[in-house]
């Protein structure tokens, strides 16, 4: 591996667009829009080059390793590395960065009757969210996790807070708190994590390697691991630590809201199967059936909610809180194939919650705004190419065969079929009832007879196909050949099977194969 | 009494030899203490019109030397003036950082391009709120420069606070600090009342505090038959089992310094005082005697009463966790900018006693880093509070601040990055002292201590981010304050607190490098 700091310098691109796009004039809207997604694309393909050369057979856990003091005294380092894991999730926020600045054109025109930003600012802190998201998912010291965790919150506030709609304060604070929360009682864990490494290695130490592996007595480890969980179940949101959700869903901008869910929230995830497992595997066994019992309960409660819900926005949020049901389901069975199932999964539903709610944002937007569904019917006749694809969204969040989505669901399931047979079972009832909201909501609003003040309603212009396009190719290309996702992310799957020792259920020989090429036809 | 009976006979019996005083030692205290008396004479000799631009020059030139005087002394340990003082590590950082809050102090405190009718301090302090004799002075222009003079004891005796090795010296230097720091409350030019009801609140319970100290100095006194730190360690570790008068000694004299501190039950004065006083003597009170006090609560802690840790510490977690509590509870209602800033500096004080009850080297670390972080942050928030204003002065209510990250976007953000910064969020100097102060609670033990801390800072957070919403979220209206630009001066403090905010939470290493090679307490 050559020494050129990769994921440094690509996290250092966004930072800089952003300081630029900030320090441009005011009276230069469309030069600051214009630059954003210029720097965004650059980042992309970036994040292109550093996926090509990305080595998947490689024994090596993580690759473009960075390693720096940071602050010795509490034995901090800057230490970067992406394992398959990371890097799939890293290309998850470069494709979702650019599609969210094009959707959010024309999104905050200044001046703004609703929101108090500027334009300039807000493309400003979507970059600056992009550094800190490529920085949460490269870390691999828990310090570092942190702060990039918690720096995290403050552009993600202040997208809510200032350019959101009617609810927005109320919202921004509300999400503020809840993570602040978390991120609080995490931080008080991690000073434990610190104290119980400098009692076993006689100097403490955050390096995620020198913690793996570490035999901290199973009853640290049981508070410890609370400590981290209860941060990232807030943040993913589990079941019952989700009512931040749907407020700040509903009053952010579509823009806000795809990289809140589509990719925020995933670091709730991404930081279980990354630090909470490894770390604290006795914990994990541990806790692993009251997760899995509120993971399935999510599953069918976000689900409910979603069907008996009139605001689009609050809907598709309980709906993403049934698929984290999934994601968080697929971890916590301890097998290859869930594991490898939830990250594509977390792919899958980035994806799938992008092209909901851009394709519901752009609906909204032709009608003033107006988020409620029972204001909506029979758009399909004056706009069959925005039906057309929110039809195509709905298909892919329902997890449609031939779909990413599908290929996520399908081995989560399976995995749980492993270990849990019944879980399985309960679980997939899920299926159904997305099934039946995802359609109710396509049915309410698509068909039917023109609704008022929709007759005149202008079909999508050529920005938002352009949006609306490569979430559909990848997801139709991902869902029929998912190898390159998976190639990346089973080594990744199988070192942390190791580190949690945890062994797949027989029969096991060849089953992850043959499931990738069974979710292929 | 017998002991002071044979301080008599050991005074008589022992022929007078001239005291080596050690006067590089002393070197930065008598530069200050020095420089405030010219500053008087300056007050009695010059003509009115020289005397600014003369006490100008005399404070920064004695604030500099004395700087100087401390970085010459580095490598010095050691105790001076026949042990009355202790030189070391942590008590020349400690002095280091008063002098340099006191420079930025001094920056706010000339600061004349803000109030239209000159500096922030009566035009004559003597004068009757609401005279005729006021409107006068006012408008002939007249104004006060004994605040100098003031100014200059009160950073002599913030500079001797940590240092100081025995009891005496403790109080001399305690009320050397905070005499002229009670006149200054009183001092200033608009809502006059409000202020000296304040300066006579902060001088009567701050007397009332000194009582207790001396009392508890007393019995200390009367229990080991010495007033050095090390002598009454000694005392405490070899007559152990006769501690009953000891622990009042000890509640009495560390009331004393809680009080300085702010600490909850002894934190009344606090609100009245910050909101009443001239902003700028606010925002140096604020940092310096934070700095200072928690010096000296430190040094009597590790130092005199080391070896009885685990009497104190159940005492003193008790107060941590009611000052991080109320302090955060209360500033949650607030409704004007300076009495919330006052609570969460109570908060803020108990998060530095979290580290202070580890009673450990790296405890003793963490509060020092903390401290300084904190000081740095409260003069860039007293230095924008001092710029926000209408046409009655400064604009303290909350809902003046409304929608100013739209009309001042830049000193909005600022702001918000102190408010973040005392919340304790990554990479602001706030973030790393609370990870510093929680670690070594931890390391103590003292998990469930923590857990409240973190109650508490969560708590803080709302608040500290409810002017964030106001700044950034709210449309401005009639009402909203602008923000006058300033002069030089408090451009300087703010760029210097906000500078090291910034730079303390990326990188940290440093400084801590700084306060860990200084070790620990002279003994």
């Amino acid at each position: 591996m050559n020494s050129f700091p990769w994921l440094t310098v690509l996290g250092l691109v966004p930072l800089v667009g952003s300081i630029v796009v900030a320090l441009l004039p005011k009276s230069k809207p469309a030069l600051a829009k214009q630059l954003a997604f210029a720097i965004s694309l650059a980042v992309l393909a970036f994040v292109v080059v550093i996926a090509l050369q990305f080595d998947g057979s490689t024994s090596a856990p993580f690759q473009f390793v960075e390693f720096h003091d940071w602050i010795p005294a509490f034995g901090v380092t800057y230490s970067l590395g992406v394992d398959g894991i990371g890097l799939v999730l890293i290309a998850l926020s470069a494709v979702l960065v650019p599609i969210t600045i094009l959707a959010g054109w024309n999104d905050v025109e200044e001046p703004n009757p609703e929101s108090v930003g500027s334009v300039k600012g807000y493309f400003a802190l979507i970059l600056a969210l992009e550094t800190l998201m490529i920085g949460v998912f490269a870390a691999t010291d828990v310090f570092l996790f942190y702060v990039f965790f918690e720096a995290m919150l403050i552009p993600v506030y202040f997208m809510i807070g200032r350019y959101g709609g009617a609810q927005r304060s109320y919202a921004a604070m509300k999400f503020l708190i809840y993570s602040l929360v978390g991120g609080l009682f995490m931080l008080a864990a991690m000073i434990g994590l610190f104290v119980a490494s400098a009692q076993i290695l006689g100097k403490g130490t955050f390096n995620w390697f020198a913690l793996v592996g570490l035999n901290i007595d199973p009853t640290t480890q049981k508070f410890l691991f609370l400590g981290f969980f209860f941060a990232f179940a807030i943040k993913a949101p589990l079941w019952p630590f989700h009512t931040w959700l749907p407020d700040a869903a509903g009053a952010s901008k579509p823009g806000t809201a795809v990289l809140l869910i589509g990719v925020l929230d995933k670091v709730g995830t991404f930081g279980m199967l990354r630090y909470c497992l490894p770390i604290f595997p006795s914990a994990s066994d541990f806790y692993a059936p009251i997760i899995i019992a509120l993971a399935v309960i999510g599953i069918f409660y976000g689900a409910f909610v979603a069907l008996g819900q009139n605001d689009l926005k609050r809907l598709f949020a309980y709906s993403s809180m049934s698929h984290f049901g999934f994601i968080i389901l697929g971890i916590f069975v301890f097998t290859s194939i869930g594991i490898s199932g939830s990250t594509v999964y977390m792919i899958a539903h980035g994806l799938s919650t992008a092209a909901l709610f851009l394709a519901a944002g752009f609906l909204m937007q032709r009608r003033n705004g107006s988020t409620l569904l029972s204001d909506y019917s029979g758009v399909n006749k004056p706009a069959p190419v925005l039906a057309g694809f929110f039809l195509f969204a709905a298909l892919s969040s329902l997890a449609l065969p031939g779909l990413v989505s599908f290929v996520g669901e399908f081995m989560v399931l399976l995995g749980t079929f492993q270990r849990y047979m019944w879980v399985g079972g309960i679980a997939t009832l899920g299926i159904v009832i997305t099934a039946a909201y995802v359609l109710r909501v396509y049915q309410k609003s698509m068909t039917g007879p023109v609704g008022n003040g929709l007759e005149g309603v202008k079909d999508l212009n050529g920005r938002e196909i352009t949006v609306l396009v490569p979430i559909v190719l990848l997801t139709i290309f991902l869902g029929l050949y998912p190898a390159p996702v998976l190639n990346v992310v089973n080594p990744a799957v199988d070192t942390v099977m190791t580190v949690i020792g945890a062994t797949n259920p027989e029969p096991t020989v060849g089953l992850s194969s043959t499931t990738s090429e069974g979710a292929q036809q | 009494m017998n002991a002071v009976a044979a301080l008599v006979r050991t005074v008589e019996a022992t022929p007078w030899v001239m005291p080596n005083l050690d006067y590089t030692l002393l070197a930065p205290v008598l530069i200050v203490l020095g420089a405030g008396v010219v500053s008087v004479l300056f007050e009695a000799f010059l003509p009115r019109g020289a005397r600014r631009p003369a006490q100008l020059t005399l404070v920064f030139l004695a604030l500099i030397a004395a700087l100087i005087a401390v970085i010459n002394l580095q490598d010095s340990r050691g105790s001076a003036a026949l042990g009355a003082l202790a030189i070391d590590g942590p008590g020349l950082i400690l002095q280091g950082t008063v002098v340099v809050i006191a420079i930025l102090g001094a920056l706010l405190m000339a600061e004349r391009g803000l109030d239209p009718n000159g500096d922030a301090f009566a035009a004559r302090a003597s004068s009757l709120p609401g005279s005729e004799d006021e409107r006068q002075f006012t408008a002939r222009g007249y104004f006060q420069t004994e605040i100098w003079a003031f100014f200059l004891f009160a950073v002599g005796g913030m500079m001797l606070f940590p240092v100081a090795n025995d009891l005496l010296m403790m109080f001399v230097a305690l009320e050397v600090m905070s005499l002229p720091l009670y006149l200054l409350a009183g001092m200033a030019r608009r809502r006059r009342l409000l202020s000296q009801e304040a300066a006579l609140k902060y001088f009567v319970l701050g007397a009332f505090s000194s009582a207790f100290f001396l009392y508890g100095a007393a019995l200390l006194y009367g229990f080991s038959g010495s007033i050095s730190f090390p002598e009454i360690a000694t005392a405490l570790s070899s007559k152990t089992g006769e501690t009953g008068l000891v622990l009042v000694a000890i509640a009495l004299v560390v009331a004393g310094l809680l009080f300085k501190i702010g600490a909850v039950p002894f934190h009344q004065w606090v609100p009245d005082v910050y909101q009443g006083a001239p902003t700028p003597v606010t925002g140096f009170m604020a940092a310096a005697v934070k700095v200072a006090a928690f010096g000296a609560l430190l040094r009597l802690l590790y130092v005199a009463l080391g070896g009885m840790r685990w009497d104190w510490t159940p005492m003193l977690w008790v107060i941590a966790a009611l000052t991080m509590l109320v302090g955060a509870i209360l500033a949650l209602t607030q409704t004007d900018i300076k009495r919330m800033i006052a609570y969460s500096s109570i908060a803020q004080a108990g998060f530095i006693l979290v580290g202070v009850i580890a009673a450990s080297p790296a405890g003793l670390a963490g509060s020092i880093f903390y401290v300084i972080a904190y000081s740095f942050t409260t003069i860039g928030v007293f230095a924008i509070i001092s710029m926000v204003r209408d046409n009655n002065g400064e604009a303290t209510h909350l809902s003046k601040w409304a929608g100013l990250g739209r009309t001042s976007p830049f000193i909005a953000s600022l702001f918000a990055i102190f408010m973040l910064a005392l919340a304790g969020i990554p990479l602001t100097s706030g973030f790393i002292g609370k990870f510093s102060v929680f670690t070594a609670a931890m390391s103590a033990g003292d998990n469930w201590l923590v857990i409240i801390a973190v109650v508490a800072s969560l708590i803080a957070a709302f608040f500290y981010m409810r002017v964030v919403v106001l700044m950034f979220f709210s449309e401005p209206t009639e009402a909203t304050a602008t923000v006058e630009i300033p002069s030089v001066f408090t451009t300087i403090a703010l760029a210097a607190g906000a500078t090291v905010t910034v730079l303390l939470g990326i990188f940290p290493q440093p400084l801590l490098d700084l306060i860990l090679n200084a070790g620990v307490f002279v003994r």
